[in-house]
């Protein structure tokens, strides 16, 4: 099992978020879903430790977050934001940055196809990029460390169409072409059914079901 | 340097009138100040002829631990008193008041072992005093803008801890801008002195019928030794206080939190 969270549980400001959250994750394509303000981008922060529980247990391929090294973990369950939030500079300086902190020799080319994004934006300065293009460059950003995991809040929320579907037109290309295992948070479960094979249903910081696509999810349609 | 002028409590009463001018402006164009400009003066009358007397008191008895006792105060109420201007960073007293001493100490130390300035009550006291309260403004400023920051930076930030780096490179350019703001102020001051505006020192000398470049020489020490007790102050400031935002596991706090 990939990650494995045990009666997890956090509150905010006095706000219960998650309330003993129980739930196994796969290697694959996970996708969690549920409404807004459900619990789900907590969820996904505790996976490679922005934030703690304040109780239960998390474990990744067997072993609690906690004895991981967390810098480690980072760089191998890497996290994009919903909200792209790169550096100053261009973006090869930022792909550069994240390969740097990994120990990975930097392959700005492939990062950046890998991510749907031309090999030409390498040399482009990220604050003359559209949100959907700074999104794709968050994207290969994290690839250029190699993950084993790739953590996707809300990736395409931001987004129009044409962008939308061509970062998830990359999304499939990663798990074709790389053994690279994602968990997407979206609040769409037609986008759960596009790029998931494992559906955690999330309400109300609870995770109300667990499993493959076709039984949490079944048929197009039927809503969360 | 031997020169001394007095000054009578008459001259002083008669300087008022342009304190009664600022309030009549404020007044007039409807700027609120009088109340401020009142309480400025009351203030400024009754702190400095009370630290006239004090340092007058450790002028006469001149033995260095008075000297030091006094420092530790100013050291401590500069902290208190820049605390306020760094709302926003978490559990600020200890950086500031470690800044403060740190520059504080070092600088005097440093001019002292040097042979600028004699380790006598008369030079430590006024050199001491503007030292700190010069390394007071630039760490405030300095962890003003470094709360700011931090809390506009909260994505970008939060992002580069998740790439697996440090607190400490997450926080780099923050801290970087923040330790710039906190000593571009005396920069930019020392760099036009002379040409726009006389600093205080000088003034003061040549009113008390020093030498003019007695007075020039003296003020160039203490700008140049204010130059290094502003850096290292802000420096300290800056780098002991950007790791209050983080958790002992490279997390971003909550803010308030």
């Amino acid at each position: 099992m990939l990650f494995e969270l045990r009666d997890v549980s956090l509150s905010r400001g006095g706000r219960t978020v998650l309330d003993s959250v129980s739930a196994d994750l796969p290697a694959g394509a996970t996708a969690i879903v549920g409404p807004s303000g459900a619990g789900k981008s907590t969820l996904l922060r505790l996976l490679n430790r922005l934030a703690d529980p304040e109780s239960g247990s998390i474990a990744f391929r067997g072993r609690p977050l906690s004895e991981h090294d967390v810098r480690a973990l980072r760089r191998e369950v890497s996290l994009v934001p919903q909200l792209p939030a790169l550096l100053e500079g261009t973006v090869r300086d930022n792909l550069a940055y994240a390969a740097r902190l990994a120990d990975k020799p930097l392959d700005c080319e492939r990062s950046l196809s890998l991510a749907g994004l031309d090999p030409d934006f390498a040399g482009r300065r990220v604050d003359e990029l559209s949100v959907g293009e700074q999104q794709r460059a968050m994207l290969g950003r994290a690839l250029a460390q190699e993950p084993a995991v790739l953590l996707l809040d809300e990736p395409t929320s931001a987004l129009d169409h044409d962008s939308r579907d061509a970062v998830e037109a990359a999304l499939l290309r990663l798990r074709r072409e790389l053994d690279i295992s994602l968990v997407l948070v979206s609040h769409d479960p037609e986008q759960a059914r596009r790029l998931g094979e494992w559906v955690v249903r999330v309400e109300a910081g609870r995770a109300v079901a667990a499993g493959p696509l076709g039984e949490v999810l079944s048929g197009p349609g039927s809503g969360p | 340097m031997s020169t001394s002028i007095h000054v009578t409590p008459g001259e002083v009463v008669a300087s008022l009138a342009l304190v009664v001018l600022a309030a009549a402006i404020s007044f007039w164009r409807k700027a609120d100040l009088e109340r401020d400009i009142g309480i400025a003066t009351v203030r400024s009358f009754v702190q400095l002829t009370a630290i006239g007397y004090a340092i007058k008191l450790i002028f006469e008895a001149d033995t260095l631990w008075l000297v030091f006792a006094l420092l530790t105060v100013m050291v401590l109420f500069g902290a208190l008193t820049a605390r306020n201007r760094a709302k926003r960073v978490p559990n600020s007293f200890w950086p500031l008041l470690i800044a403060l001493a740190v520059a504080g100490a070092s600088t005097l130390g440093l001019v002292v072992a040097l042979g600028v300035f004699e380790a006598t009550a008369r030079y430590l006291v006024p050199v001491g005093g503007m030292v700190i309260g010069n390394a007071m403004t630039a760490s405030a400023v300095a962890l003003n803008r470094l709360g700011d920051e931090m809390a506009d930076s909260r994505a970008r930030i939060e992002a580069t801890l998740a790439l697996g780096a440090s607190a400490e490179e997450a926080a780099q350019p923050t801290v970087r801008r923040s330790l710039r703001s906190g000593m571009i102020t005396l920069v930019d001051s020392t760099k036009t002195t002379g040409l726009i505006f006389f600093p205080g020192t000088m003034v003061g000398m040549l009113l008390a019928g020093a030498e003019p470049t007695d007075a020039v020489r003296l003020q160039l020490i203490l700008l140049y030794t204010l130059l290094g007790s502003v850096s290292i102050a802000a420096l300290v400031a800056t780098l002991l206080a950007y790791r209050n935002f983080f958790t002992a596991a490279e997390q971003l706090r909550e803010p308030g939190g």
